[in-house]
C-alpha cells in the first residue's frame, strides 16, 4: 500500500504506578500502522495490554496509567502530545469507541435517541432533526428492528445484542475515521453475536471506516479483521494478515492461542460401576421459578418439567442461550432457588428442594461454582480465609491441619501456596476462577455444578481450567454438571448434553455426536452459530441464510 | 497534595505496608488529646468546676484565666476540660450504641428478609417520625436525667438512621454471589452478617458513624440547653455555648472556646475516619 496510513503508532510506552509506589510498564514500545478502511484486530489474553493500547488511540489512559513515551498519530493529529481539551475535540468525530458492555455504557434514565445523537450535539456537528434522521439511517444499516421508533425506547427495553448495535450507532454518528471496538461481542450469546458481527462488518465496509477490534476470541476476529496483531505482556508477538496468522502462526504464543481453540475430544472416565449403583443425581419433572409464591406456584415460572440423570463419574453439559433457564436449573439443584414441584434424588436419597431442609452432608456433597469469580469471592477475605471456611465448617479442621489442607488445595488447582495471603482483588481472572474451584473442592464434593465457569475467561485460560477439571475428575472421581453457552467447551468435557430453550429441555444427546445427531432446529441453530476459525465462515452463513 | 508515609519500612519486601496520611494522623492525635483530657480533667483543671473565681464576668483571656471567665465569673478553661468528659464520653457511648445496634439490625434484616425485615423497617420508620428533641424531652421528663438515660436516649434517636443506612448497604452485598455460596454451604445468619457482609460495608458505615457523632454532639447540646442534659454546675460543651451566648456581643472568649472545642472534636473524628490507615499490597508480591 502506497497510501499514507491513517494511524501510525511508534514506540508507544504506557506505564502505571502501583499502590506501593512501584513503576510498572504496561506497554513496552509498540509500533503499528492502520490504513484507511482497514480493520486491525488486537488479540491477546487479559493483561496483555490490548485494551490499554486501543484506548491510547483516543489519547485516553485508565486512571493511574500514563503515556510515558512514543508517538500516536491519528490522521493529522499527534494524540500523545495533544492537550486534554484538544483530545476531547477529536473523540467522537475522528476516533470513537464501542465499549464491551453496552448495557453499562447507556444511561438507563434517558431515551436511546438522545444518547445516540449526543456526540453531534457536543461537537455542534448538525441540527438535531438532521442528526435524528442520520441516526435512523444508521439503525437501518445496522439491521435494527423498527429503526424509526427504536430511538424512543429506553435502554432496558431493548435486548443486549440490539444495545450493542445501538452503541455502534452512537460511535458512528459523528462520521469517525477510526472506530475502536473493545470486545463488543464477548458478553453476547453465539446466536446474537452473529447478528452483531454482520451488522458491524457491513456498516464499516459501507463507510470505508478503519477499525481496531480488541478481542480474545480468534474465531470472531477471523470474521471481521483484515490484519491481526497478537499482543502479550505489552509487546507485539506477531503481526500479519488474518489468513497468515490463522494458517501459518509463527510465534509460540499464537500457536498456543490456536491450539486452545482445537477442542480436545473428551475421553469418558472409565471406572468400574458397582452393581445397582444409584445415579449421583436424578431429576424428575422439575419446575422452578422466581417471584412471590401464590397457590404453590411462583409468579415467574422458568423451568418446566425438566428430567435428567447424571451417572457417577460422568459429566452432563447444559447448553442454551441466556434466558433459557440453564442457571436456574443449577440453582434449583443446588437448593438456592427451591423448586416448587418435582423430585430430586442425590445418590439414591431424596434431595429436598430448599437449603434449610437438606442435611449438612448433602450440602457438602453437591457444590456449586459460579460464573463470575469476581463476585463469588468475598473481596474482604484473604484466599486462606476463603478456603479455610469450608474446611472448618464441614470437616472441623483447625490450626495446622487446616493450613496444610489449604496449601494442598492451592496445589491441586496449580497455584503457589504463597497466594493464600492475597485478597481476591489481587488475582487475575483465571486465578480467581481456580480459587473458586478450590473452595468447592475443599468440601470434598461428589458433584460440582459449574455455572458458565469459563465464559468470562480468555481462550487459553479457559482451556487450562478445562484441563484442570478433567485432571481433578480422574483423581477424585467427581461428576460435573457443566453449564455453558459455549458448545466447544461442553464438547470438550461432557458425556451427555442437555439443550435448553425457554426453560424446557428440547433435546438430550451424547456430546460426542452433538453436531451429527442433533434433531431439534434450535439445537442445530446453536451448533451452526459457533464461530469457526475460518475467515469465510460469516460470509458463508449469509449465503446459507 | 497529601503526603504519604510508611509506618513500617519493609524489610526485604515482605509483610504488608500501611499507608496513613497526615490528615488522618492529625485527626487521631486530636481524638487522643481529647480522650486524655476527658480522663484526667479533674487533675489538670486549674479551678473546681463550680467555683466563682473572678469578680468580673465575661473576663478576657489573661494569665490567671487562660480562656477568660464565663457569665458568673467561673474559669472557662476548667469548665471546658471537665465538660469534655460529658461531651466526649456521652456522645461516643451513644454513637457506638446507635451504630452497633443499627448496623447489626440492618444486616440481620437484609439477610433474613421477609416478614422480619418488613416489620422491623416499618417500626423503625415510625420511630423516625418522632421529632428527636421532643422524644428526648419526654423520656428525660419521664425517667429523669442521668448519664445512662442520656446515652440510651441519644442512641435510640439515632439508631433508626443507622439501621436504614446499614440495611441499604447490606441488601446490595447480600445479593452478591459470595453470600449465596455461603448460604448454599449451609451457613447461619451470624456468620453471614459478621464474616461475609460486615467487612464489605465497613467503610461507608464508619463514614456514617462520623456524621452521626457530630449530630449527637449537637443534640446533646440542645438537650443541655433545655435543662434536660448534663445538670449544673457540670456542663457539656454545648451547654457552655448556650449559657454564655450573651457574651457573644462582648466578644467574650467564654463563648468562642467551647465552640472551638466542639469543632476540633467533630472535625478530627471525621478526619480520622475518612483517612484510616490503609494496608497497601502489591499484586506482584
Amino acid at each position: 500500500m502506497t497510501q499514507q496510513p491513517l494511524v501510525s503508532v511508534r514506540d508507544l510506552r504506557i506505564g502505571a504506578v502501583t499502590d506501593a509506589g512501584r513503576k510498572v510498564e504496561i506497554i513496552k514500545g509498540l509500533d503499528f500502522d492502520i490504513h484507511p478502511g482497514e480493520i486491525v484486530a488486537l488479540i491477546g489474553e487479559s493483561g496483555s495490554g490490548k485494551t490499554t493500547t486501543a484506548l491510547s488511540l483516543m489519547g485516553h489512559c485508565r486512571p493511574g496509567c500514563a503515556i510515558t513515551g512514543g508517538s500516536i498519530r491519528v490522521g493529522r493529529h499527534d494524540v500523545a502530545a495533544m492537550s486534554e481539551s484538544a483530545r476531547a475535540h477529536l473523540r467522537g468525530t475522528e476516533v470513537s469507541y464501542v465499549p464491551q458492555s453496552a448495557a453499562a455504557a447507556f444511561n438507563p434514565s434517558k431515551r436511546i435517541m438522545e444518547q445516540v445523537i449526543e456526540i453531534t450535539d457536543i461537537h455542534g456537528l448538525m441540527p438535531k432533526a438532521e442528526a435524528e434522521k442520520k441516526a435512523v439511517e444508521l439503525f437501518r444499516a445496522l439491521a435494527l428492528p423498527h429503526p424509526d421508533t427504536i430511538g424512543t425506547r429506553y435502554p432496558h427495553q431493548v435486548s443486549g445484542g440490539q444495545l450493542q448495535r445501538l452503541a455502534a450507532a452512537m460511535a458512528l454518528i459523528g462520521d469517525p475515521e477510526l472506530v475502536i471496538f473493545d470486545e463488543p461481542t464477548t458478553a453476547l450469546d453465539v446466536t446474537t453475536q452473529i447478528e452483531v458481527l454482520k451488522a458491524f462488518k457491513s456498516v464499516m465496509a459501507a463507510g470505508g471506516i478503519a477499525g481496531v477490534y480488541v478481542s480474545h476470541d480468534l474465531a470472531v476476529v477471523a470474521q471481521v479483521a483484515d490484519r491481526i496483531i497478537v499482543l502479550k505482556g505489552g509487546e507485539i508477538q506477531e503481526e500479519g494478515g488474518t489468513e497468515d496468522i490463522l494458517h501459518r502462526p509463527a510465534h509460540p504464543y499464537t500457536k498456543a492461542l490456536l491450539a486452545a481453540f482445537e477442542p480436545v475430544p473428551h475421553v469418558p472416565a472409565t471406572r468400574d460401576k458397582a452393581p445397582n449403583e444409584a445415579p449421583i443425581l436424578q431429576v424428575e419433572h422439575l419446575f422452578a421459578g422466581y417471584g412471590a409464591v401464590r397457590k404453590g406456584e411462583p409468579d415467574v415460572k422458568i423451568l418446566k418439567d425438566v428430567n435428567f440423570r447424571i451417572e457417577r463419574g460422568k459429566n452432563l453439559g447444559v447448553i442454551g442461550e441466556s434466558g433459557s433457564g440453564k442457571s436456574t436449573l443449577a440453582r434449583a439443584v443446588a437448593g438456592i432457588l427451591p423448586a416448587y414441584r418435582g423430585a430430586m434424588k442425590f445418590d439414591g436419597a431424596e434431595l429436598r428442594p430448599d437449603l434449610q431442609s437438606r442435611s449438612k452432608d448433602q450440602l457438602r456433597r453437591c457444590q456449586m461454582v459460579f460464573q463470575l469469580a469476581d463476585t463469588a469471592l468475598n473481596p474482604a477475605q484473604s484466599i486462606e480465609a476463603i478456603l479455610s471456611r469450608p474446611l472448618a465448617f464441614y470437616h472441623g479442621l483447625s490450626g495446622r491441619a487446616k493450613a496444610a489442607r489449604v496449601a494442598e488445595l492451592l496445589d491441586m488447582v496449580h497455584l503457589p501456596a504463597a497466594m493464600r495471603h492475597r485478597l481476591p482483588g489481587e488475582l487475575s481472572g483465571g486465578q480467581k476462577q481456580r480459587i473458586n474451584l478450590a473452595r468447592a473442592l475443599a468440601a470434598e464434593p461428589e458433584l460440582i455444578l459449574c455455572d458458565e465457569i469459563t465464559s468470562a475467561l480468555d481462550t487459553v485460560v479457559a482451556a487450562a481450567i478445562l484441563d484442570l477439571l478433567k485432571e481433578l475428575q480422574s483423581e477424585l472421581g467427581l461428576s460435573y454438571m457443566f453449564i455453558s453457552h459455549d458448545l466447544s467447551t461442553v464438547e470438550a468435557i461432557c458425556d451427555e448434553v442437555l439443550v435448553m430453550l425457554k426453560g424446557e429441555v428440547v433435546e438430550q444427546l451424547p456430546a460426542a455426536r452433538m453436531a451429527a445427531d442433533a434433531q431439534h432446529p434450535y439445537s442445530r441453530l446453536l451448533i451452526s452459530s459457533v464461530p469457526q476459525l475460518d475467515t469465510g465462515w460469516l460470509a458463508g452463513l449469509d449465503r446459507a441464510g | 497534595m497529601i503526603s504519604v508515609l510508611r509506618t513500617s519500612p519493609r524489610p526485604g519486601g515482605t509483610g504488608p505496608t500501611w499507608r496513613f496520611n497526615w490528615v488522618g494522623r492529625i485527626g487521631l492525635a486530636m481524638i487522643l488529646f481529647w480522650a486524655f483530657v476527658a480522663i484526667f480533667a479533674p487533675m489538670i483543671a486549674p479551678y473546681p468546676i463550680g467555683e466563682i473565681a473572678d469578680w468580673d464576668y465575661f473576663g478576657p483571656m489573661s494569665g490567671q484565666f487562660w480562656l477568660g471567665s464565663d457569665y458568673l465569673g467561673r474559669d472557662v478553661l476548667s469548665r471546658i476540660l471537665v465538660g469534655s468528659r460529658y461531651t466526649v464520653g456521652i456522645s461516643l457511648a451513644a454513637v457506638f450504641v446507635a451504630c452497633a445496634g443499627g448496623v447489626i439490625l440492618g444486616m440481620v434484616a437484609a439477610v433474613m428478609g421477609g416478614i422480619f425485615d418488613t416489620l422491623l423497617s416499618r417500626l423503625l420508620d415510625a420511630f423516625n417520625g418522632i421529632p428527636s428533641l421532643l422524644f428526648g424531652l419526654v423520656v428525660v421528663a419521664a425517667v429523669g436525667s442521668s448519664i445512662p438515660v442520656l446515652v440510651l436516649t441519644l442512641a435510640a434517636i439515632y439508631l433508626p438512621g443507622a439501621y436504614r443506612f446499614a440495611r441499604a448497604l447490606s441488601v446490595n452485598v447480600n445479593a452478591m454471589d459470595f453470600v449465596t455460596v455461603a448460604r448454599a454451604r449451609g451457613e447461619r445468619t451470624p456468620y453471614l452478617i459478621f464474616r461475609e457482609i460486615f467487612p464489605n460495608i465497613l467503610g461507608p458505615v464508619l463514614a456514617d458513624l462520623g456524621v452521626r457523632f457530630v449530630f449527637i454532639v449537637l443534640l446533646l447540646s440542645g438537650l443541655s440547653f433545655l435543662g434536660l442534659g448534663v445538670q449544673p454546675p457540670n456542663a457539656d460543651w454545648g451547654a457552655l455555648v448556650r449559657e454564655n451566648i450573651e457574651g457573644l456581643s462582648l466578644g467574650a472568649p467564654a463563648v468562642i472556646f467551647p465552640c472551638i472545642a466542639i469543632a476540633t472534636l467533630t472535625i478530627s473524628v471525621n478526619m480520622f475516619i475518612d483517612n484510616l490507615p490503609k494496608k497497601i499490597r502489591d499484586r506482584s508480591e
